[in-house]
């Protein structure tokens, strides 16, 4: 199952990711991973959160621009090599990466992939035995 | 069906509109000779007595009053009437720092706010309705105008002034006000307001909104009427003439009638001074023909526009001016080219964006920069940058080919561009000239 990542449109300048992260501190929203992709002017941060709903709400009534963005989560194994596999795996499939990202969870760290056709790449992935998190299950690990 | 505040002169042959031109202008330039030294010498200079005036085919000789002359008459020099006779002062906001001070009699307040009426009704207007004023009230003619306008068709006004967002739905709501007069940048504001508060068009009942004193674009306004479910009609007038209404538009919305009774239009070469042929494109020149207390002969607007003498279908007779296409105040001289903020608003609109934007012009190692800081809307947004700023590329290619110059374009977050409740803040010039 994809997870839904909230994308926030953000100006290049200073203090604008403090207001938001301001925003979703005071509403009580958990960051479980971040990644910030930058242009000259402006950028965007992508945020798997606790609660993705409530969380583009907070920020919209802060007139913050933000949408949900499906992605595919995997767990990647604490060894050599092992996201290497992974790799291999789609390339195998021929599933473009748009862009990827990391965040370690309580016990092993994982790998998020945005990809163009989400359900498709998630459906040949699974059938070469990669089993992608669901939202409940990111709010556990 | 079209309805008529005052259908006899609205609709009058236009040999009967010259007729009454032609008798106003003599006496007009007598009065104006006799108790306004500063145009008398004006005249003088000349060699021009009240007699060398006879009907609006001698209008042209007359010389031209500017804006400069208004500040070094100021305040009082182009007063005609004695301070007895006077009621009121309105004054402009002065974005040029040259204030201008416009005076008025009884009658001069009474013929302004007829005009408003005329606008009023011909947006469709009754005693029926309420009219919500959102204009400020005060030096500013726009409130006033309205207001009057209002009162002379017998509408319940809803006086509310500019400002205090919440107030003001709160108003169109509970009163179920059914007509609006703001600026239309407010409008814009308001109706995006009314949907973050999750109102729908349909639930909103408004059915017409008389907006101006401001250049807007038919693009915008296609977007108030959507997003408000109204129809929206222009309102044209200067604070040196009496306020709005000295030109209005009609159900047809195609041009606005200048109240050709109370004014004389002319379309002049800005370069020259000469009259151009009629349907030409120029600077609109005015005469006021009724006002006592500050009748400007020949006052130069410096607004960029034509003029349409065809027949209008709402059965008025008055001609028809075309939205200006921008006040030369609000034109800007970029590295040598014209550049009127409503051509940037128009490509905005038209590439998807809304018409929350910036201009800032500076100028470094003597040359012109250009920046447009355009607002990031959540339509516009996507979560792949690349396609961001495919579509940034997109706008500031539709901007070059618009204007024949280069902009650069920022996008910023949403809500940063300061949004007076009044005139919106379009143009920060830095240039040091």
């Amino acid at each position: 199952m994809a997870v839904n990542q909230v994308s926030v449109f953000l100006e290049n300048k200073p203090g604008t990711l403090d207001q938001m992260t301001e925003v979703l501190a005071r509403n009580g929203i958990n960051l479980r991973a971040l990644s910030l992709a930058d242009t000259n002017d402006f950028g965007i941060a992508r945020m798997i959160v606790n609660d993705v709903y409530e969380a583009t709400n907070v920020l919209k009534e802060e007139n913050f621009v933000a949408t949900f963005t499906p992605v595919l989560v995997y767990k990647v194994s604490d060894e050599t090599g092992a996201l290497n596999n992974i790799l291999k795996i789609f390339s195998a499939a021929n599933v473009n990466i748009e862009y990827m990202y990391s965040f370690i969870g309580k016990k092993a760290a994982y790998m998020i992939f945005r990809v163009k056709d989400t359900a498709n790449a998630e459906k040949i992935l699974a059938g070469k035995g990669l089993q992608s998190l669901t939202q409940e299950q990111i709010a556990e690990v | 069906m079209d309805r008529y505040f005052q259908a006899e002169i609205e609709c009058a042959p236009r040999e009967k509109i010259l007729e009454i031109q032609n008798s106003k202008l003599v006496a007009q330039v007598k009065n104006v000779w006799d108790n306004v030294e500063y145009y008398r010498k004006k005249m003088q200079e000349k060699n021009l007595t009240p007699d060398d005036i006879k009907s609006v085919e001698d209008l042209h000789k007359l010389p031209f009053l500017t804006k400069a002359d208004l500040k070094e008459a100021y305040p009082y020099g182009l007063l005609a009437r004695p301070l007895k006779d006077c009621v009121r002062i309105h004054s402009t906001s002065g974005t040029t720092g040259k204030r201008v001070i416009a005076f008025y009699t009884q009658n001069d307040i009474d013929m302004w706010n007829e005009c408003c009426a005329r606008a009023i009704v011909a947006a469709g207007g009754t005693n029926e309705d309420v009219c919500q004023v959102s204009y400020g009230y005060g030096l500013f003619t726009g409130g006033l105008g309205l207001d009057g306008g209002s009162h002379k068709v017998g509408c319940l006004t809803v006086p509310t002034s500019s400002g205090n967002t919440e107030r003001q739905i709160m108003f169109i709501m509970d009163l179920q006000a059914t007509i609006l007069c703001c600026t239309p940048s407010y409008a814009a504001y308001l109706a995006e307001s009314m949907h973050e508060m999750g109102l729908t068009p349909e639930q909103i009942p408004l059915k017409a909104g008389i907006f101006g004193a401001e250049a807007w674009s038919e693009e915008m306004r296609r977007d108030i009427e959507k997003s408000l479910g109204i129809k929206a009609y222009d309102i044209y007038g200067l604070t040196e003439l009496s306020g709005p209404g000295v030109a209005f538009e009609c159900s047809e919305q195609h041009g606005m009638h200048i109240n050709e009774d109370h004014f004389i239009a002319e379309i002049i070469d800005p370069e020259t001074g000469e009259v151009l042929p009629e349907g030409s494109q120029g600077e609109l020149v005015f005469t006021s023909l009724d006002k006592e207390a500050f009748p400007l002969l020949r006052y130069r607007t410096r607004d960029i526009c034509t003029l349409n003498r065809e027949k209008c279908s709402c059965g008025r007779t008055h001609v028809r001016m075309a939205k200006p296409r921008g006040r030369s105040d609000d034109m800007l001289k970029i590295r040598g080219v014209n550049v009127f903020p409503s051509q940037i608003e128009t490509v905005l609109l038209n590439n998807g964006y809304a018409a929350n934007y910036q201009i800032i012009v500076d100028r470094v190692n003597h040359t012109d920069t250009f920046d447009v800081n355009v607002e990031m809307t959540p339509d516009m947004f996507t979560d792949n940058v690349g396609e961001i700023q495919t579509r940034k590329k997109i706008l500031e290619d539709g901007l070059k080919s618009m204007l024949g110059i280069k902009a650069k374009v920022n996008l910023v977050a949403p809500k940063t561009i300061t949004r007076s409740e009044g005139k919106a803040v379009r143009v920060i010039d830095k240039r040091k000239i």
